[in-house]
């Protein structure tokens, strides 16, 4: 558990990161979203104190972090830093493996969790281990960007912005592989992004910041459908909060009995992806795939009552 | 807009070479004098002996002079240049036993401007080939290697031995070889020590502002102050050093000698080695440093691990421009009795002797020549990280 308490950052007079308090519970992915200068940054890397708070603490498991020395510290917390940070002058391998390497891990311990990382990722190891930065696309530098925060196993990551080079497609795949291999650890996870679609898509619980602020902190559900000020309804956009809402609702919440026409949808998808296949292929119910008793349905009235609901 | 290099059939700087060694022909190649002092009569290429002992060196320069100045082969521009270079070397070899036949016991014979502005116009001209041709370093390495070696093969087989410089030579070889020593430890050793303050004042420089600011202009202003007047100031201040503190004068540290030339070239050495050592520390990108800090890397661990391999090539520049100063300026030290090179060129210049003064001279080119070369190569090659790929 990280508990943020009261943490100030000024700078030059005003403050950056101003009275922020929360609670970050082990094992989840908290997603902090805001405009550009909001201050996300900063408190992010208040956590593992690359930036000194002005007032405030910050406790990890119960032991405030002003009591270990900073570079201890950072080596048993991921860090991800905006914009991939990679050493120009070291191959892929080396980048990945720069912090088992100050950890003193053997060399094939240290070659094993590459590979295994870059598999993850999605890039062929043979192919990609002995490459320079300079020899990757923008979306593989940030990649290996990530891995090299994963690489020593830490219970805690701060990543900042770490897929805002990616184009959409792939965004959406290191998404996914990133709540996979999250959920696989069950690490604790700190995520910086601009882009509220991403931050309900992956957070288990988002923090919105404002001028230095945190002007709201709850599940993407709590977001979505009461908007703590103008400013979060803003973020999260008034004409899309009905799909937005129903895209956090799985279809098994109010999947019923009964037949349905044309492909059938997996258990996981969401009302979004339900309501997106009946106004496509022209139906009022599409059916629904589980175990053991036979497909049931999901139909368009359901969806539109669910919708209403608004929470 | 000038054509693109390749679309020519002449390469314009191979030209200029061309018209430019043509017109040196014409002026004297060398030099027969009665004795080492006097001045001597200038003789032309074509004058130094018989026709078929100069035709074969005249034709040589000539063919070089028109291969180089032609782009369409690229490797025969380098050909040319050492085709030049041959029938340079060919006028000489046959040109001294024939000039010095019947001339007197104490003739010389010597190169003339001619020659020496030939020989600049071919190693020129083979430079830009090369650069045209733009080897890796090791291939550089091989080339210098090979060039040396020509070069030692020359002075060693005594073809050369009439010449009055080889002259001069003959009768200092123990000299020579002193004052060769004394000049490679004035250099390098004066690099080293240069290198070992200026390396951690250089890092602390770069860490603390305020000593960048205050460090950085007082070494500019040394290197202001004109050598010989460094090496003057030397004298008393070291000379009252060796007379005062004790034990400084079993260690050497006088006026005169080794010591004041030693340390005036440290002093002008500090400023491109910490200067260069503060721009290589900071050329490693704000992000890789930042992520090294945030991944929990000490003050030590950023500096070895991501600094200063990320700033080696600037720092290298740093000791080559070190290098190659010092073997010019250690000339000086032979003003104050600190030996090297600059023994014979001021012994020369008091006995108004040109080749005893081109016996301290054209090894200390050849040095500096030699180790810029050699440094490029090393630079090169620790820059050959991606980083710096297109
Ligand atoms: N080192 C610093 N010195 C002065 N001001 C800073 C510094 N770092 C950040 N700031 C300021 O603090 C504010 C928040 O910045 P930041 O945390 O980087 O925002 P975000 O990551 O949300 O874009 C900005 O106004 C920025 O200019
Ligand atoms: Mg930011």
């Amino acid at each position: 558990m990280i508990e943020i308490d009261g943490i100030t950052k000024v700078y030059d007079g005003t403050a950056a990161v101003d009275n922020v308090s929360m609670i970050v519970e082990t094992g989840t992915i908290t997603v902090i979203v805001g405009t550009s200068g909001s201050g996300k940054t900063t408190l992010l890397r208040m956590i593992n104190r690359l930036v000194e708070p002005t007032s405030g603490e910050v406790r990890i498991n119960g032991d405030a972090t002003s009591a270990e020395k900073p570079h201890l510290l950072r080596r048993r917390i991921g860090y991800a830093i905006q914009g991939h940070g990679l050493f120009p002058h070291h191959t892929v391998a080396r980048n990945i493996g720069a912090v088992p390497e100050l950890l003193n891990w053997s060399k094939g311990d240290i070659r094993a969790r590459v590979d295994e990382l870059l598999t993850l990722l999605a890039m062929e190891p043979a192919q990609f281990r002995d490459r320079y930065p300079a020899e990757l696309s923008g979306g593989q530098q940030q990649r290996v960007g990530v891995a090299r925060a994963l690489a020593s196993r830490p219970d805690l990551l701060l990543m900042d912005e770490p897929f805002g080079a990616l184009d959409p497609i792939i965004r959406m795949r290191a998404q996914e592989d990133l709540r996979r291999i999250q959920q696989q650890l069950g690490s604790t996870i700190m995520l910086i992004t601009h882009d509220m679609e991403e931050a309900i898509r992956l957070g288990d619980r988002v923090a919105v910041m404002d001028a230095g602020r945190l002007v709201q902190h709850g599940t993407p559900a709590e977001i979505v459908a009461r908007p703590a000020t103008e400013f979060v309804a803003n973020m999260v956009g008034d004409v899309e909060r009905p799909l937005r809402l129903l895209s956090l609702v799985p279809v098994s919440e109010i999947m019923e009995e009964g037949p349905a026409e044309g492909d059938a949808l997996p258990a996981e998808a969401s009302l979004r992806d339900a309501l997106s296949a009946c106004l496509w292929t022209g139906r009022d119910a599409v059916p629904v795939m589980r175990d053991g008793s036979g497909p049931g349905r999901v139909t368009l009235a359901s969806i539109r009552a669910r919708a209403e609901r608004r929470a | 807009m000038p054509l693109p290099r390749s679309a020519s059939a002449l390469s314009p700087p191979g030209l200029l070479f061309a018209g430019l060694g043509l017109f040196l022909l014409v002026t004297p190649f060398m030099t027969l004098a009665a004795n080492r002092i006097v001045a001597g009569e200038g003789l032309r290429a074509w004058a130094l002996a018989g026709p078929g002992a100069t035709g074969a060196g005249l034709a040589a320069i000539v063919a070089g002079l028109l291969f180089g100045a032609q782009n369409v082969r690229r490797r025969l521009r380098l050909g040319g240049a050492a085709i030049g270079l041959c029938g340079l070397f060919w006028l000489i070899v046959r040109g001294a036993p024939a000039l010095l036949d019947g001339a007197g016991d104490y003739a010389r014979v010597s190169p003339a401007a001619g020659f020496w502005a030939l020989l600049m116009v071919f190693l020129l001209l083979m430079a830009d080939a090369l650069a045209q041709l733009s080897p890796g370093p090791l291939l550089r390495g091989g080339l210098l290697a090979l060039g040396l070696a020509v070069l030692a093969l020359l002075l060693g087989s005594g073809v050369l031995s009439d010449l009055s410089i080889a002259q001069e030579f003959a009768s200092r070889k123990s000299a020579f070889v002193a004052a060769t020593l004394r000049h490679l430890g004035l250099a390098f050793g004066s690099l080293a020590a240069a290198a070992l303050i200026g390396f951690p004042l250089g890092i602390l420089c770069h860490r603390k502002a305020r000593l960048r600011r205050t460090v950085l202009p007082m070494l500019s202003f040394l290197q202001t102050i004109p050598s010989l007047a460094m090496f003057g100031i030397m004298i008393p201040i070291l000379g009252w050093v060796g007379a005062s503190v004790p034990g400084a004068r079993t260690l050497g540290i006088a006026g005169i000698g080794f010591a004041p030339a030693f340390l005036a070239l440290v002093l002008y050495s500090l400023l491109p080695v910490v200067g260069n050592t503060v721009a290589g520390l900071a050329a490693a990108p704000p992000a890789a440093l930042e992520a090294a800090r945030g991944m929990g890397m000490t003050v030590g661990q950023r500096l070895l691990r991501v600094e200063l391999p990320l700033g080696l090539p600037v720092l290298l520049a740093g000791l080559r421009i070190v290098l190659v100063q010092n073997i010019g300026l250690a000339v000086i030290a032979g003003l104050i009795g600190g030996g090297g090179y600059g023994t014979f060129v001021f012994q020369g210049l008091n006995q108004t002797a040109t080749d005893l003064i081109l016996l301290g001279a054209l090894p200390t080119v050849l040095l500096a020549l030699v180790s810029a070369i050699v440094m490029d190569i090393l630079v090169d090659l620790v820059r050959a990280t991606p980083e710096a790929r297109p």
